[in-house]
């Protein structure tokens, strides 16, 4: 069953220099499956995710033939049908807990933030869910954590916070950008994982989008590889290996290994009709 | 083996608030002429700091630094012995000078003549176009800036290049041709790196030795050989293994 | 005109020149798009040109007095916005009370900004008992009250548009230290400072090639809003009598001395005033355009 289907999406900025296009023609589908968006910085694939919960201003412009969410359509749908979508039945995380979490509340008070405004839960059933999404994200000592400020949490637990508050309103969709790179490799296994598990059991819908390859190639369904705001391949993240597209195979290949060669790495030739 | 730069029993501590935080615990290496030296480690594992303290922008509080068997002294002669290469190429150019102004200035400094030449020429060493050279940063990609903070490293023509992490803030692709691009210079001028990173994959492919950093403490050292073979005998130095090599095994 | 366009859009320009007037010229593209800004420009303009061509344009001579005509309505052919009670007519006496505004306006600008980023930035920079010090004294003038210090300078050296001007600048630095050190203390910080320390350079290169500019943008945006309020207390120390004095039209004084007719003749004091009012508008929607467009921050995205 389709959850979202995106067709022919755009999205530009005008600027004082002329209009500059960051998504080109973007197409997809999305079921309760995980889907893997991959491109470097100017790709367009934070806009793309960006433009599914339209949280994109103006001077940008997002456009569509068609972007529709479980039957609703996004792009038409005034501001108040957005907002009760957006955390309710399609969530985001993003890179950095430091820049994406409150500083100024107690995680306590951000995680029942939402349940006492928006589902009108009183005080002491709105800390218990709190409690119970702390737990699922594997943080061992959740009453301790509620009380703590933002900036007394290391990075990985910031982050799993972050994955909690967004998984308390049990969202069917859920975006999660670049979720992993700002954390130390030993926490980013543990972070994935988690996020891995809750996705399955919740059977919940996952874009998960990142400029690491193999990471969204173990991790995903399938991958969409973006290069300058288009998607130049599609393919299964078993098939990844073999690859097509030639920007694909150079991303793969233009990684150092650990133990290989010595010689200088392969570059990225950009000079195909693709590179345009 | 002439040991080019030595580190013997370093600590650094800082002094916030009535509280102490030692960064670095009594770390000890060397670093032989025109080797390439790794240090490798997790946030907060003080491997940045060392950079920081050899340059003098660290408090040290133990231990010595020597380069070229004298011990550390600051001044102008400091700069043509080391320079460094940042880890952000948005933060490490001067918003507001052109590049040809930051590529001149280091010889400004030091009174060396003939910048419309030695510019043009260091533009050309990195693979830039000189036509950048009136350019501003933020009209420059990512790996753009970065060669320029190559370029400016090189123009006093040091020896010793402390790179801290450079190619971590850059896309895959860019770091490839980064990393290409230090290969090469490092190979045709004969010099020596103490390059830090948190990426063990880039470590190994840079490097010739390399220490393992954890909470401001030596782990481990291993040569270039013994990580691709993963015969470190430690469990933390394992488990940054696992976690790096995990990824690039297979897909 | 469209080959200077060209030249100023070059991406890869050639020399150091072309670069800076390539970036002044997107600067001024940027703030073409905001129309509160242009019309803030526009205000700030027509008072520059109302003082550099006053002699020419202004149809009576502004300190000439006509008893037989005081106190004509605006209107009257001739005085289009009136004379006040010696018969002077005040359209003329406005135009050249712009030369007045807008040299208070510039003595002010060109000195308390000047010495407020080098206090600034060298007691950011240095820290320790250097930003101790300098910034005491900052407090010390900082908390000197402008009219009281006014009247103390009036009393010693007399009244007039210099004293009052010194009175100003004297109060005006400050805030201008304040907001240097404030971005030196979050520049000193950089990957840029470092790099250039590690190249051997000495602290004054450092302040003031390095630091200095990245402190400019906000003390220019600074100036242009606090322009309104220092014409507004020049005009105020006019009002009092402790800086122009008459027969000078400055507006300030203009005002004091139309109060006494305020309720039958209104626009003797009313047409300065509103001279008062769209200058200070001008700067204040200046200075907003001027913020969005030199803002390091916004700049380069």
């Amino acid at each position: 069953m389709t959850l979202l289907s995106v067709k022919n999406l755009r999205v530009s900025f005008a600027t004082e220099t002329g209009v500059v296009q960051a998504v080109r023609g973007v197409s997809f589908t999305l079921g309760r499956e995980r889907l893997g968006i991959v491109g470097e910085s100017g790709s367009g694939k934070t806009m793309t995710g960006r433009a599914v919960l339209r949280l994109i201003r103006p001077p940008g412009r997002i456009e569509a033939d068609e972007m529709t969410f479980d039957g609703q359509d996004l792009l038409h749908a005034s501001d108040s049908q957005m907002r009760a979508l957006r955390g309710r039945r399609i969530a985001m995380v993003m890179q950095d807990p430091k820049y994406s979490l409150n500083p100024v509340m107690t995680v306590g008070q951000q995680l029942t933030e939402g349940l006492r405004m928006r589902d009108r839960l009183g005080r002491a059933e709105a800390e218990a869910r709190a409690i119970k999404a702390l737990e699922a994200v594997q943080i061992r000592d959740p009453a301790r954590v509620m009380k703590a400020w933002p900036h007394e949490l290391s990075g990985g637990m910031g982050q799993r916070v972050m994955i909690a508050m967004m998984l308390i309103p049990e969202p069917d969709l859920l975006i999660a950008d670049e979720p992993t790179s700002a954390l130390d490799v030993t926490v980013q296994a543990e972070v994935l994982s988690i996020l891995d598990g809750l996705v399955r059991d919740r059977g919940m819908g996952l874009i998960f989008i990142s400029h690491d390859l193999r990471l969204v190639a173990r991790f995903c369904d399938r991958v969409l590889v973006m290069y300058k705001g288009r998607v130049v391949e599609e393919l299964a993240a078993g098939d990844l290996m073999a690859a097509q597209h030639p920007y694909t195979r150079g991303l793969l290949n233009c990684l150092p290994r650990i133990g290989g060669p010595r010689q200088p790495l392969p570059a990225l030739d950009r000079t195909g009709d693709w590179a345009e | 083996m002439t040991a080019l730069i030595e580190i013997d029993a370093l600590t650094v501590t800082y002094r916030a608030k009535g509280q102490e935080v030692q960064a670095v615990q009594g770390v000890s290496l060397s670093v032989a002429k025109g080797e390439s030296y790794g240090l490798v480690g997790e946030s907060g594992s003080g491997k940045s700091t060392i950079l920081r303290a050899i340059c003098g922008l660290a408090p040290v509080s133990g231990g010595t630094i020597r380069i070229a068997g004298q011990p550390v002294r600051r001044g102008r002669d400091f700069a043509r012995q080391v320079q460094m290469v940042f880890q952000d190429p948005y933060a490490s150019l001067h918003p507001r000078h052109t590049i040809d102004r930051t590529l001149s200035e280091p010889l400004a400094i030091h009174g060396i003549g003939g910048a419309d030449q030695k510019v043009p020429a260091a533009l050309e060493a990195v693979g830039l176009p000189a036509a950048f050279r009136f350019r501003f940063p933020h009209q420059l990609s990512g790996g753009q800036r970065q060669r320029v903070a190559i370029a400016r490293a090189l123009m006093l023509e040091p020896p010793i290049l402390l790179l801290d992490e450079p190619t971590s803030a850059l896309d895959a692709s860019v770091q490839a041709e980064v990393l290409n691009l230090l290969n090469r210079l490092r190979a045709e001028r004969g010099l020596t790196f103490l390059m830090v990173s948190h990426d063990l994959a880039v470590v190994d492919h840079m490097c010739d030795r390399l220490l393992v950093m954890q909470h401001g403490r030596a782990v481990e050292e291993l040569a270039r050989d013994d990580l691709a073979a993963a015969r470190m005998k430690t469990d933390y130095a394992r488990s940054l293994f696992e976690a790096s090599a995990d990824r690039l095994m297979g897909a | 005109m469209s080959s200077l366009r060209v030249w100023l859009s070059d991406p890869n320009p050639s020399s150091r020149r072309q670069a800076r007037l390539g970036q002044a010229w997107l600067a001024w593209l940027r703030l073409r798009r905001n129309p509160l800004a242009m019309a803030g420009l526009v205000l700030v303009l027509a008072l520059v040109l109302a003082a550099a061509l006053a002699p020419w344009i202004a149809p009576h001579d502004p300190i000439a007095q006509d008893l037989g005509n005081r106190l004509l309505p605006p209107g009257t052919p001739g005085h289009w916005l009136g004379t006040d009670d010696f018969g002077r007519d005040i359209l003329s006496r406005i135009l050249h009370g712009a030369r007045i505004t807008l040299q208070i306006v510039a003595l002010v600008a060109l000195t308390a900004p000047v010495l407020g980023l080098l206090v600034g930035t060298v007691a950011g920079y240095f820290g320790g008992w250097v930003d101790a010090v300098l910034m005491r004294v900052t407090d010390i003038f900082l908390a000197f009250p402008r009219l009281i210090l006014a009247l103390a300078l009036v009393a010693v050296l007399g009244p007039g548009v210099g004293n009052a001007v010194l009175a100003i600048a004297l109060t005006a630095w400050p805030p201008y230290a304040r907001v240097a050190r404030a971005e030196t203390l979050t520049v000193r910080g950089s990957d840029y400072i470092a790099a250039v320390r590690l190249q051997g350079a000495g602290a004054p290169r450092i302040i003031w090639g390095h630091v200095v500019p990245m402190c400019v943008p906000s003390v220019i945006i600074r100036v242009t809003l606090d322009m309104a309020g220092v014409i507004l207390i020049a005009a105020g120390l006019g009002f009092l009598g402790l800086g122009a004095q008459p027969p000078l039209p400055e507006w300030g004084l203009m005002i004091s001395s139309g109060r006494k007719f305020l309720f039958e003749q209104w626009w003797v004091a009313t047409m300065p005033g509103l001279g008062l009012f769209l200058v200070s508008l001008g700067f204040n929607l200046l200075g907003d355009g001027l913020r969005d467009v030199l803002d390091p921050r916004s700049a380069g995205k």
